[in-house]
């Protein structure tokens, strides 16, 4: 446990907290009609978590795998309780057969793997499997119903036993996914906390559980088995998901997927390069308003622009970076930062160009050859080009990455210095990312303009940027794999959790300090290419 | 015969101090080169002003890489220096940490190599040979200083003495014709530094010509065909290492003022 | 300096050239009382521009940061004047006595502020990559104006004039008015005090040690951390009187004002050569001139490219600035 000390330096903290945010949390006037309001308990919230705070940090630093798992539990249980809050359901936590069962496979399962079988023994990889599957049947189920719903109009009754978990309205049966999925979770929180509290009472763990070799999870992730079963059930996720959910949220989730493509152009050139742009937002726009303008004065459709978007981002790039690239890194941020504020500010004052703030409105949606596209249709086949569009940045920044460009890039990253001695133009190589992470800045913002057909420049503000850069910073530097999930978490969150939506930028300020200061190399830190080579003399 | 390096009157300025003071060098083929003199005497600064990465205030540095046109260095940029044939290492590490340890030697050959975007992304045959060549030719180069094994590693997880010889790799890698060595040996014990002496001895061997600068004098007076003595910026002495064991000037330098007196 | 800028604006907006607007815009060219109007609002403005950037150029001066949470400091004081100041008046307190409390009040919240960023946000980024703390310090800078638009609000808050019109300023009073005139006096008062305390002061003496070589420092004893949090303050307390006497000036407030006045001040002090204080009010007065006369004589639309584009001009011309020295980084 945690000592006195520490308790006792978390109440001076608390307090510090407290005299700090006093005028601007607890006082609110009305300069106008002079009245004051004053908010006592909000002060009262801020000593208690800045003491809970300050104690977790603590705990991390003495701790890590114990911090983790009470952030895991904490947000374990706090999700039943939003959902109560928020929605008045407490289905999740309704206790009955078909979960205990569930939840008693899961907690055999655990034990069997925990205390039986060493790391490398063959039935605990069977084991891991079966887990697998645990953690996937919601997903499975999930895809059936999918299924259930293109090909079958009820769900067969050969799975009625599990009817637990099956909600019945009206004769419409939906599987209760996130239920199973909370149950699955409980068990593995389990697993995990007593794999924990076991290794800290380390005398009486078997020999096989302290000598298992550390395996960094990022790592897991890309060399495991789990790799393929996982991208598998994503891709499928993804491509059925305008079938699994409301138009609403199928637009949602086409935002998210921009922000994944931007995240990952913005990758190329902060993640990568190490070029830190702070006016990203600025390239976006010029391929919005491309496409807005180029539309409406000629009429020209999404297909022709999505290149021509694509290539003025990457000459505005070019335009930038000539001048700019040569100057320190934080000069480079600020320069940046200025490029972006002056577009967005010619594009509200230049009336007769951008016209101003009011935006341009009835942008063509993306046709489809051939075939007259409902609103709800064209939504749906817009989801299916962002698809395409996501594929397509994966497989190209992929491949960069490992290919001459891409180590020069990583290269320029790590040393400068050293990387001119070894004979790579700085500037050219610079150049090179600086226009392709605007190329794609370009690309998703004629997507963007198609999408919601309708640009003004409010769309492009410095947060724009921050939330960008955020994205690449959270998922971890130069990782791919890390900034798409990250995207997918830091839009997706504030949509599905509405009442918390308020607090986005907020969350995302903290976010960016948080990761610099406890993780500056992001969830999923990247991991270098390795080569294998015939060597007969090894 | 023309030396490959010939630096005239070199002189380097920041603010008000002089780093180097006119200074004149000469390198020839197949000669290995020492530079010596006590700390803060300019010899890196000396590096950083060939190599481009310092602007030098006045002076020529002239180059005559074998079989082409002599080649004035001044105001050339670090890789069009590096492209001319001259690699070097630094004195404090700089490799690429967090690249591993085949990679960093790769990225030696990008300045002898040429595939662009289209190629990285489209892999067209072409690029797929180069990049096959890219990895076998940076393996050779790596079993050269006996790295091999490490191949896969983090470049900032080897020991200290492999770090310094995975620079010397890494500047190998870019097919150069001479190779300038900023204190090599720093921090070694001495069964590695004698294993770098044979690296040293072996690459010249193979025709590269070698600039080094190092405090290990038992090192340098046995691998060295010539020697540059600089202090305060000035060069004090040159010659053969006999003639410069025994240059009253230099003693003088190393040892302080006093040794005369004694 | 005027045709100048108005050729380079025309240059870039060809749509808005217009030299000057019309006929009465040349006669006021000429009027001398509008000029001296324009004259002394932008003394003011840079005077502003001046304390907040010091902030800037001393943190850049002693550990290489932009501190892009500096701008919210500025609000943020402004924000404590504020509740402050209305608070005294429900109260009933004299208006001389509200000046000086809530010129109190702002300075130790500010600074209260400043010290804490320093401590979670960069003291751990010591010797982490350039980068890292620049990144802090923007997650920072969205945390800080978040944080106010939710504790307090997102509309424009009016603030109380907390200058009363002197007596002795009426036959001026159509030109410049009382509170320009405390603008320049505090602000020339502090920056002399700030002078002192730097050439002459144990502390100023360990800040210069410090900004010069902080490994050195550290082994004559010189607690950097200290020095490091001292800086921090003294900034933040600066920031915050210009956020007061900017506020009673404007008469109105909300979260964004740091934004946009800690790029101008940050844009200031680089044309003075960031790192160096008397550079810094240089730039301020420059800025906070020719802003003045540009929106002036020319268009005031575009007063905010205006000084985005000087900054991006001067970052790529001269990054140094006027009185900055260029160094060559050590290999
Ligand atoms: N970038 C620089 N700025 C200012 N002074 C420098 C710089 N680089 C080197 N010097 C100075 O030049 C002199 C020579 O340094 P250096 O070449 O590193 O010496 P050596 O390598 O012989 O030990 C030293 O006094 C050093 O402080
Ligand atoms: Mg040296």
């Amino acid at each position: 446990m945690l000592p006195l000390k520490d308790i006792r330096n978390g109440l001076m903290v608390a307090g510090w907290f407290v005299f700090l945010t006093f005028p601007l949390m607890v006082i609110k006037v009305n300069p106008v009609e002079k009245t004051i309001v004053w908010r006592w308990p909000n002060m009262l919230y801020v000593a208690a978590g800045s003491f809970i705070a300050y104690l977790y940090v603590k705990l991390a630093q003495k701790n890590k795998k114990a911090a983790i798992l009470v952030a895991c539990w904490t947000a374990y249980l706090a999700l039943p309780l939003i959902r109560y809050f928020m929605y008045q359901d407490i289905s999740i936590l309704i206790w009955d057969t078909t979960t205990s069962i569930y939840a008693a496979v899961g907690a055999f399962h655990m034990i069997l793997t925990l205390c039986l079988f060493h790391k490398h023994h063959i039935l605990r990889k069977i084991l891991s499997g079966i887990w697998l599957l645990f953690i996937g049947t919601p997903v499975v189920m999930l895809l059936a119903q999918a299924a259930g719903k293109i090909l079958l109009p009820k769900i067969p009754a050969a799975l009625h036993f599990l009817t637990p978990f099956i909600i019945t309205i009206e004769h419409i049966q939906f599987w209760n996914w996130i239920r199973i999925l909370w149950v699955a979770l409980a068990c593995y929180l389990l697993y995990s906390s007593l794999q924990t509290y076991l290794a800290s009472k380390r005398n009486i763990m078997p020999d096989h559980l302290t000598n298992e070799p550390k395996i960094r999870w990022s790592q897991y992730l890309y060399k495991r088995p789990v790799y393929l079963p996982l991208l598998t059930f994503c891709s499928t996720f993804f491509l059925l998901f305008p079938h699994l959910f409301s138009t609403y949220q199928v637009n949602i989730m086409i935002s998210a997927l921009m922000y994944v493509v931007l995240g990952l152009g913005l990758n190329i050139v902060v993640g990568v390069a190490g070029l830190l742009d702070l006016g990203y937002v600025a390239f976006y726009a010029v391929g919005a308003y491309s496409y807005a303008l180029l539309n409406m004065h000629f009429d020209l459709g999404f297909w022709v622009v999505l290149p021509i978007g694509g290539i003025l981002g990457a000459f505005f790039g070019i335009l930038l970076g000539i001048p700019v690239l040569r100057l320190r890194g934080d000069y480079l941020a600020i320069v940046t930062l200025g490029f972006g504020e002056i577009i967005r500010l010619v594009l509200e004052n230049w009336n007769d160009f951008s016209q101003g703030p009011s935006g341009i409105s009835n942008i063509d949606r993306p046709p489809l050859p051939g075939v007259d596209l409902s609103l709800e249709g064209s939504i749906v086949y817009m989801y299916y080009l962002t698809i395409v569009m996501v594929i397509f940045t994966i497989f190209v920044v992929n491949r960069l990455q490992d290919s001459r460009i891409g180590r020069a890039w990583f290269a320029l990253r790590e040393d400068e210095i050293a990387c001119q001695a070894m004979g790579i133009d700085k500037m050219k190589t610079k150049l090179t990312a600086f226009a392709l992470g605007a190329t794609w800045a370009g690309m998703v913002g004629v997507l963007f303009a198609a999408k919601t057909t309708f640009v003004n420049p409010a769309s492009f503000t410095f947060l724009e940027s921050a939330i960008i850069l955020c994205i690449v910073v959270l998922g971890g530097m130069g990782s791919i794999v890390g900034v798409i999930i990250s995207a997918l978490v830091l839009i997706l969150m504030p949509e599905y959790l509405r009442a918390f939506s308020d607090y986005r930028m907020l969350v995302f300020g903290a976010v960016l300090v948080i990761m610099m200061v406890f993780k500056p190399r992001g969830l999923i830190s990247s991991v270098r290419r390795t080569y294998t080579i015939n060597d007969e003399t090894l | 015969m023309e030396p490959l390096l010939n630096v005239q009157k070199l002189t380097m300025d920041f603010g008000g101090i002089r780093a180097i003071d006119r200074l004149d060098v000469q390198v020839h083929a197949g000669q290995i080169v020492a530079l010596i003199g006590p700390n803060g005497a300019g010899k890196t600064t000396f590096f950083n002003c060939i190599t481009g990465i310092y602007k030098p205030t006045a002076g020529h540095i002239l180059l005559q890489p074998p079989g082409k046109k002599q080649k004035r260095l001044n105001g050339l940029k670090p890789n069009k220096v590096t492209e001319q044939g001259l690699a070097r290492t630094f004195q404090n590490i700089r490799l690429f940490p967090n690249m591993t340890v085949l990679e960093n030697v790769m990225i030696g050959m990008h300045c002898r190599t040429n595939a662009k975007i289209f190629g990285a992304i489209f892999r067209n045959p072409q690029t797929r040979k180069e990049e096959q060549y890219i990895v076998d030719h940076s393996y050779s180069i790596l079993k050269k200083v006996r790295l091999q094994t490490f191949a896969n590693e983090y470049a900032k997880n080897l020991p200290y003495g492999a770090q310094r010889r995975l620079e010397i790799a890494r500047a190998l890698a870019t097919d150069p014709f001479m190779l300038l060595l900023d204190e090599p040996a720093a921090g070694m014990n001495p069964q590695e530094t004698l294993e770098l002496d044979n690296l040293i001895t072996q690459i010249r061997d193979e025709g590269l010509a070698i600039l080094l600068i190092e405090h290990d004098m038992k090192l340098v007076m046995s691998i060295s065909d010539y020697i540059f003595v600089v202090d305060y910026g000035k060069k004090i002495a040159e010659g053969t290492p006999e003639e410069i064991a025994q240059n009253p000037a230099v003693i003088k330098a190393y040892l302080g003022e006093d040794v005369e007196h004694a | 300096m005027v045709p100048g800028i108005v050729a380079f604006t025309g240059k870039f907006f060809p749509h808005s050239f217009t030299l000057l607007r019309n006929v009465a815009d040349i006669m006021d060219f000429f009027e001398p009382d509008y000029f001296i109007e324009l004259l002394f609002s932008g003394l003011t403005k840079g005077a502003i521009y001046a304390l907040i950037a010091l902030g800037y150029t001393m943190v850049y001066g002693i550990i290489g940061l932009i501190n892009f949470a500096h701008g919210e400091i500025y609000m943020i004081g402004a924000f404590t004047a504020l509740i402050v100041s209305t608070v005294l008046s429900i109260y009933g307190f004299p208006l001389l006595a509200i000046f000086i409390l809530a010129a109190v009040a702002a300075v130790v919240w500010a600074s209260a502020y400043g010290y804490t960023i320093e401590r979670l946000a960069y003291r751990p980024l010591r010797n982490a990559p350039r980068l890292s703390p620049l990144i802090s310090a923007i997650g920072m800078s969205i945390f800080l104006q978040n944080y106010v638009l939710l504790a307090q609000t997102s509309d424009f808050q009016p603030f109380p004039a907390l200058v009363p019109d002197f007596a002795f300023m009426e036959p001026v009073a159509h030109i410049v008015g009382s509170t320009d005139l405390v603008i320049l006096v505090v602000s020339v008062i502090v920056m002399i005090l700030l002078t002192v305390m730097i050439k002459f002061t144990r502390t100023g003496k360990a800040m210069r040690a410090t900004a010069q070589d902080k490994k050195m420092a550290l082994l004559v004893g010189i607690n950097v951390d200290n020095v490091i949090s001292i800086t921090f303050i003294t900034g933040s307390a600066l920031a915050a009187i210009g956020g007061l006497l900017i506020a009673s000036h404007v008469g109105q407030i909300n979260f964004y004002i740091g934004f946009i006045a800690g790029i101008k001040a940050f844009t200031a002090a680089v044309l003075g050569g960031i790192g160096s204080i008397p550079g810094a009010v240089l730039g301020s007065f420059i800025l906070g001139l020719t802003e003045s006369f540009a929106t002036g004589y020319v268009s005031s639309d575009y007063e905010d490219v205006f000084a985005f584009s000087l900054l991006v001009l001067i970052l790529i011309f001269r990054p140094a600035g006027l009185l900055g020295k260029s160094t060559i980084e050590k290999v």
